[in-house]
């Protein structure tokens, strides 16, 4: 069996899988039943001053029947005293010596706030401080959260305060409300972070009821934006961890978080840079014990793999993830449709005919049965019948050879560039 | 299991055969899979006998580890895969799911069998045997009972030995459940699960003729008697010597060892008794051609032993069934073949002590049916003398265990199985014979642990 331990800037767990900070890690006894169930982490609950929360804090969006396709809430920090948090920590670490805690912290962007609560923190005994420069909502009216976070100075110095206190690692959590996460990222690594985790939750509304016109959620009558996150945000939380895992300013390790449901998405983050995964919807979805197959298929999958530790997956696609300008204009795929498996609901020719590059034809063969052919020449490989596709097989995206040596468009433009310059010194 | 739907009967024999569920695509399994509610504390679980994990194995059948879905299948049913094949389970986890009141329950021995039969595919060996302890114990029987015991025995490190008195280990699954429902392949496959943890499966070993019982307890630390049951009684009536009067069980597991015959093609068959071994045999007989299939069965359809979708499927392939109908004399021909069944209408009287109400013939009612096979299928024999050759408490073949060891009056002898089904005690179905396996694996591990405590 592989080793699934991991040491994320020192911070070191038995396996890459933490429970994010959020309502999961709201107290002793949720994250020490965590621990029981084999969750290798956990972030506590962000502790900051005591906040009120309103009641009506959660909603979700459902996608043609799927239950939680998207989570969005409007609780906010921990609204229990620091005091019970402290001692709650405090057990929970002496139960679970192997696990990791780390305790989120939020305060006002001030030096002298920051000092305070990183020693009280570091004194009770934590394996790392996570600062919360994300909550889109709430917090931000009171420019903590993602009101810091949004501006890559405030970033800086505050990790900065926090560097000259603390004594364990500090990850800086980052929000995905900026344009660019990579400058906050890099403000983070100048500030002196030992890690950065990212996404925090993206700004949103789940929706708006249409018999009260209220929106979903509401609390008596009236809405607020709030957080979004669960599977429908992993392709954002994907791309940013990438962005970040391959930018050379960014050289710190990375906790991947945002809409990981399971080991295939942990081990995606893993290879795109992440060392570890922190994880919140999922668990709020189903319990602890979803970790337990995350463990297990994560392992599964590293011995099918001949790979020894999980830590030889962490950054495995990195290379691999590049910038337009570098992809090769030469490369060609087209799509292939298997007869004997199509189903024949015509989905790709409809798609391909009113959406895409009408390269699909429905012709009829010499017994009157109905069939489907890609005109080759025609097609762009743009993938979308085989996205519609219903039916594994049925659609094959398959490279075709090209006479022509690869070429980037940067590349060209070198190319062309060269020959302008060559021609004018003539 | 309860998806085969029947009525496709071919004139090429060998085709009626194969197994008619083909199994799900991936496509299925996967919506299937996440259609699961992933219950906490899932009824589903406490419905199972053998408390599968089933959220857990259909959560990695979404995951996409198959593997791990596999493992936690077999890890508390070792016979898993011919479970998901012939277990009733509307009955079972099925009926137990909570999707049944707001749309319709998971299918879970279909997605059972789709991991199983992934696992089947890919020929690795799932568990390994724990390390050695040094005690030995004989299992007799390799059949759902005794594999089960054999597979948790070895994980807990005991030397097994298994005695199967036929030529392939399987039991009941092997010979006595029709390959359209069970082939051969997937009990061969949970057989080499076993067999590869280092347990020693003798084959064509009676035990009684090839090896004493008194051996077996000399030589071995433990007994476990997993022997199930034997060959269909007679009817005790008129006409049984004739040719074309065949035990279900042989019938059916004629189909399963030697290649099919022509021999029932046109013939018109009558099958005694409605249990799931007489749907199996009425099934049979029409999937081997014969032109008309009845069963008879002297209470109603009410009283019948045969799970719904069995009777559904008996239906779908044209069985007959014929209530309040029992026979009283086989009519034979100078050839001594069967010609015809003599038979009496009944009517439901007084219930009896297991409550079911008694049959009672209805004087003068009697007619007969122009046949060529009968089938009897009216419940099967016990193996009296071994249990008595272990000089083992039993009624009439039900071998008296304890309730929460399983152990007989013999101090080194347990029981599992249809060894100990009836008379109140135990549970006919597979699954359940599986679980008692799993039982007497623990009471044995338990008993040695007593001795080395005091």
């Amino acid at each position: 069996m592989a080793d699934l331990s991991i040491n994320l800037a020192g911070i070191k767990s038995p396996n890459p899988f933490w429970l994010a900070s959020a309502p999961p890690t709201n107290s002793g006894y949720q994250v020490q039943r965590a621990f029981e169930a084999g969750w290798g982490g956990a972030v506590w609950k962000t502790l900051g001053d005591p906040i009120l929360n309103v009641s009506s804090r959660f909603a979700a969006v459902n996608f043609n029947g799927q239950r939680v396709a998207g989570f969005n809430n409007i609780e906010l920090i921990t609204d229990r005293p620091l005091e019970i948090n402290l001692k709650e920590i405090y057990e929970t670490k002496k139960r679970f010596p192997n696990h990791a805690i780390i305790a989120s912290l939020m305060v006002e962007p001030k030096q002298e706030k920051w000092h305070e609560i990183v020693k009280r923190v570091e004194d009770i005994g934590v394996d790392g401080l996570e600062l919360n420069f994300g909550c889109p909502h709430g917090m931000a009216e009171r420019g903590m959260g993602s009101a810091s976070g949004q501006v890559p100075e405030l970033v800086e110095k505050q990790t900065y305060w926090v560097k000259e206190a603390a004594k364990t690692p500090v990850i800086v959590k980052l929000t995905p409300n900026i344009t660019d996460i990579t400058a906050t990222a890099e403000a983070a690594v100048r500030g002196g972070a030992d890690a950065i985790s990212m996404i925090n939750t993206i700004n949103s509304l789940a929706g708006v009821d249409l018999d009260t016109w209220n929106t979903i959620p509401h609390v008596a009558g009236k809405g607020a934006h709030g957080g979004y996150c669960g599977p429908a945000v992993k392709p954002i939380a994907l791309n940013m961890v990438g962005e970040c895992a391959r930018n050379p300013h960014i050289n710190v390790p990375i906790s991947g978080i945002g809409g990981i449901s399971n080991w295939k998405d942990a081990a995606e983050f893993l290879l795109m840079g992440a060392t570890g995964v922190q994880i919140c919807t999922a668990a709020m979805h189903h319990g602890f014990s979803i970790v337990e197959d995350m463990i297990d298929g994560l392992s599964n999958y590293l011995d099918e793999k001949g790979i020894a530790s999980v830590m030889d997956l962490v950054g495995k696609s990195v290379p691999k993830y590049s910038d337009w300008g570098d992809l090769d204009l030469n490369y060609k795929i087209v799509a292939r449709i298997n007869n004997d498996v199509c189903i024949n609901c015509n989905k790709c020719h409809i798609s391909c005919e009113d959406t895409s590059h009408q390269c699909i034809d429905m012709l009829v063969d010499d017994n009157g049965k109905p069939f489907l052919k890609v005109r080759e020449e025609d097609c762009v490989g743009c993938n979308l019948c085989s996205i519609v596709c219903p039916v594994d097989g049925a659609i094959d995206m398959v490279e075709v050879k090209q006479p022509l040596p690869s070429m980037t468009w940067n590349q060209r433009q070198a190319t062309i560039q060269k020959f302008l310059v060559d021609r004018v010194a003539k | 299991m309860s998806n085969i739907t029947g009525g496709q009967i071919s004139a090429n024999l060998a085709e009626n055969f194969q197994e008619i569920f083909k199994g799900m695509t991936k496509t299925e399994a996967i919506v299937e899979a996440n259609r699961c509610l992933y219950c906490y504390d899932a009824p589903c679980i406490t419905a199972c006998p053998t408390g599968i994990q089933i959220p857990k194995f259909i959560k990695k059948i979404a995951s996409g580890n198959l593997k791990g879905s596999a493992k936690a299948i077999l890890e508390s049913n070792p016979i898993g895969a011919s479970c998901a094949r012939v277990c009733p389970t509307e009955e079972l986890c099925e009926g137990a799911c909570v999707l049944n009141n707001v749309s319709k329950p998971i299918a879970i021995g279909n997605l059972q069998r789709y991991a199983t039969d992934w696992a089947m595919k890919q020929k690795e060996q799932l568990f390994e045997a724990g390390t050695q302890n040094g005690k030995k114990v004989a299992i007799i029987g390799s059949g759902p009972a005794g594999l089960s015991a054999a597979r948790e025995l070895s994980r807990l490190g005991y030397k097994v030995t298994i005695f199967e008195a036929e030529k392939e280990a399987g039991g009941l699954g092997r010979y006595g459940i029709v390959s359209f429902r069970l082939p051969k392949e997937v009990v061969e496959w949970e057989v080499q699960q076993i067999e590869q943890m280092g347990v020693e499966i003798k084959t064509n070993t009676r035990v009684g003729v090839d090896i004493s019982a008194q051996q077996l307890i000399d030589q071995y630390d433990r007994v476990v008697l997993a022997i199930g049951m034997g060959k269909v009684p007679n009817l005790g009536i008129e006409g049984e010597q004739f040719n074309g009067v065949y035990d279900a069980i042989e019938f059916i597991k004629s189909t399963k060892t030697s290649p099919l015959t022509e021999s029932v093609v046109g013939k018109k068959v009558a099958v005694i008794g409605a249990g799931n071994t007489a749907i199996d045999a009425a099934t049979t007989a029409l999937r081997l051609g014969a032109s008309n299939v009845q069963i008879l069965y002297r209470r109603t359809r009410n009283e019948m032993t045969a799970y719904q979708f069995e009777y559904d499927f008996a239906k779908q392939d044209g069985v007959e069934f014929r209530w309040l109908t029992a026979p009283t004399r086989i009519v034979g021909n100078a050839n001594g073949e069967v010609v015809g069944l003599e038979c009496i209408k009944m009517e439901l009287g007084e219930a009896g002590l297991d409550g079911r109400q008694k049959p009672v013939p209805v004087d003068g009612s009697e007619f007969i049916i122009d046949l060529d096979i009968v089938i009897k299928a009216i419940g099967q024999s016990r193996y009296t003398e071994l249990i008595e050759a272990f000089e083992l408490n039993h009624t009439r073949g039900v071998v008296e265990v304890d309730k929460e060891t399983l152990k007989t009056s013999q101090e080194k002898v347990y029981a599992c199985g249809d060894v100990i089904f009836g008379y109140g005690q135990g549970d006919a179905m597979v699954v359940s014979a599986a679980e008692q396996g799993k039982e007497v694996a623990k009471a044995i591990h338990q008993s040695f642990k007593l001795i080395s405590a005091s």
